[in-house]
């Protein structure tokens, strides 16, 4: 299996890296948007990384996933709690692994029935293979090559670190 | 649908009535009851109704159980537990039908099962039932389709399971999680409710300190200290130093024989008055399952005093009504992989 930096590297990257893609977008007062649980842990630490003057908020997307009628209720739900206003502003979505993209499918549906934002941009520690809708990241702290088998998870929130595993 | 099995009777018998709420899993799959559910069933109910209670708030409605069909039956009257259950499966994006069933077939001849088979023809998936016999809920879900789910919403004297979790919740949202520090007073027609009993199991089950119930002898089951609870036939005594103070409704279209004198006399003695309420701790707030009768079981200015929580109850019945409805209708297929893919 390829090797995977240290999460507080790769974030170091990321929040370079989308510190520059925001002034190159020209956005200035952005909303960042945690998604539960290790999204939620790594934007709490952008937030704090780039100053950012908005409230952070977290979005839990187990009302919103499509596979609900296969696997049922998450017995752990957290609330989410984006403010009311997201008409017209311009997101950045945080999540620590973009793997099939139904999570960021999920959170975007949700996003939308708060109201339009004027943008998202999508912001993942870890991009790896295994699309199964067209949804790709903004930022990524690396890039992963891994087999339907290999799993990675974030775990925390102290320390951040991965958890590898395989399901044969 | 083809191959519809039809559960025969003495497969049923024998076996626990209370476990058909589970799957094999231990997942909540029917909500008839408050036995037979463990601390964690209960606990979770709670929680899952927290999350809905923020969606209420917020977006009001998300897309969960879009292409669910849910169908009330409501072969007695209601009005705040049938609009409350109508609106939770809508803001989970359901579609509901309202079976007024006292008014359509059944009157025209038909068996209830020929009319759970027409239901279950038109691709339905819950039904929640009130009834005024004991164990409709239980005989219902003893015989539909294995992918229909159904919930009780009020059986006789026996049972109002969401009800109780909703009361739960309430005193779950002013009280703190830990109910072992509660004390509880269950005032009034014990005898006629299925909510007490409901209350009663869900009490316990969450470990609560001490639950009394207090009314009139005529209106107390002889045997109820054997559910755990401690009598008092004195309100004063009842109440005092009480967390919480749950007064009922005298329910009177069940009551066949001389149960009371007169409504006045109720009061004099058991009405929760302003003056009585003092008896409670400080911080005690009031519930009632609704409807109230004012001046009968308690004072208007209680009812509508700032320790009432009479409103948060009606509200915070849809959060949990959206809690049972998803927990129950979800997963129905097996789960093969525990592992969710991102």
């Amino acid at each position: 299996m390829t090797h995977i930096a240290e999460p507080e590297k790769l974030l170091e990257k990321l929040a370079t890296d989308l510190k520059n893609l925001l002034e190159l977008r020209a956005i200035d007062k952005p909303l960042m948007v945690g998604i539960h649980t290790g999204g939620a842990w790594l934007a709490e630490k952008l937030h704090k990384q780039l100053k950012l003057e908005d409230d952070l908020s977290t979005l839990d997307i187990s009302f919103y996933r499509d596979d609900f009628s296969r696997i049922g209720m998450n017995p752990q739900v957290k609330t989410s709690n984006l403010p009311p206003q997201v008409e017209d502003r311009h997101i950045i979505l945080v999540d620590d692994v973009l793997q099939t993209g139904r999570t960021i499918r999920a959170a975007m549906n949700e996003i939308f029935d708060y109201g339009r934002p004027a943008s998202i941009t999508l912001a993942c520690l870890i991009e790896r293979t295994g699309r199964e809708l067209p949804i790709q990241a903004d930022v990524v702290g690396q890039v992963l090559e891994l087999a339907e088998k290999e799993q990675v998870k974030l775990t925390g929130p102290e320390p951040l670190a991965w958890e590898i595993k395989r399901s044969d | 649908m083809v191959n519809k099995p039809t559960r025969r009777t003495d497969e049923i018998i024998g076996k626990d009535l209370w476990n058909i709420q589970l799957d094999e899993q231990g997942r909540l799959k029917h909500f008839l009851t408050i036995e037979g559910l463990g601390t964690n069933i209960l606990n979770q109910i709670l929680d899952t109704a927290e999350s809905f209670a923020g969606v209420n708030e917020s977006v009001k409605k998300v897309p969960l159980l879009r292409g669910k069909t849910i169908v009330n039956l409501f072969f007695e009257a209601s009005t705040r537990t049938r609009t409350t259950f109508e609106l939770a499966a809508k803001r989970l994006s359901a579609d509901v039908l309202n079976m007024n069933i006292s008014a359509s077939a059944t009157s025209k001849g038909e068996t209830l099962l020929d009319t759970l088979r027409n239901l279950e023809a038109m691709q339905t998936d819950m039904f929640v039932v009130r009834h005024a016999d004991s164990g409709t809920a239980h005989f219902i879900a003893n015989h539909v389709a294995p992918h229909i789910r159904v919930l009780n919403a009020g059986d006789g004297r026996h049972a109002h399971p969401t009800q109780a979790m909703l009361d739960m919740f309430t005193i779950r949202r002013n009280k703190g999680a830990d109910f072992g520090k509660l004390r509880v007073a269950i005032v009034g027609d014990i005898m006629h409710s299925r909510v007490a009993r409901s209350q009663i199991h869900a009490l316990n089950t969450l470990n609560t300190g001490e639950v009394r119930v207090v009314g009139p002898k005529t209106l107390i089951p002889k045997d109820i200290e054997s559910m755990g609870v401690s009598v008092f036939h004195d309100l004063q005594n009842g109440i005092k130093d009480a967390d919480v103070v749950i007064m009922l409704r005298l329910q009177k279209e069940r009551m066949t024989g001389a149960s009371l004198p007169s409504e006045q006399e109720y009061y004099e003695l058991y009405g929760l008055t302003e003056e009585r309420f003092k008896l409670a701790k400080p911080d005690a707030i009031v519930m009632h399952p609704g409807p109230i009768n004012r001046g009968v079981e308690i004072e208007s200015s209680v009812a509508d005093g700032d320790r009432s929580v009479i409103l948060d109850q009606v509200t915070y019945g849809i959060a949990v009504r959206m809690a049972v409805m998803s927990m129950t209708l979800g997963g129905n297929i097996k789960r093969q992989d525990q592992e969710i893919k991102l």
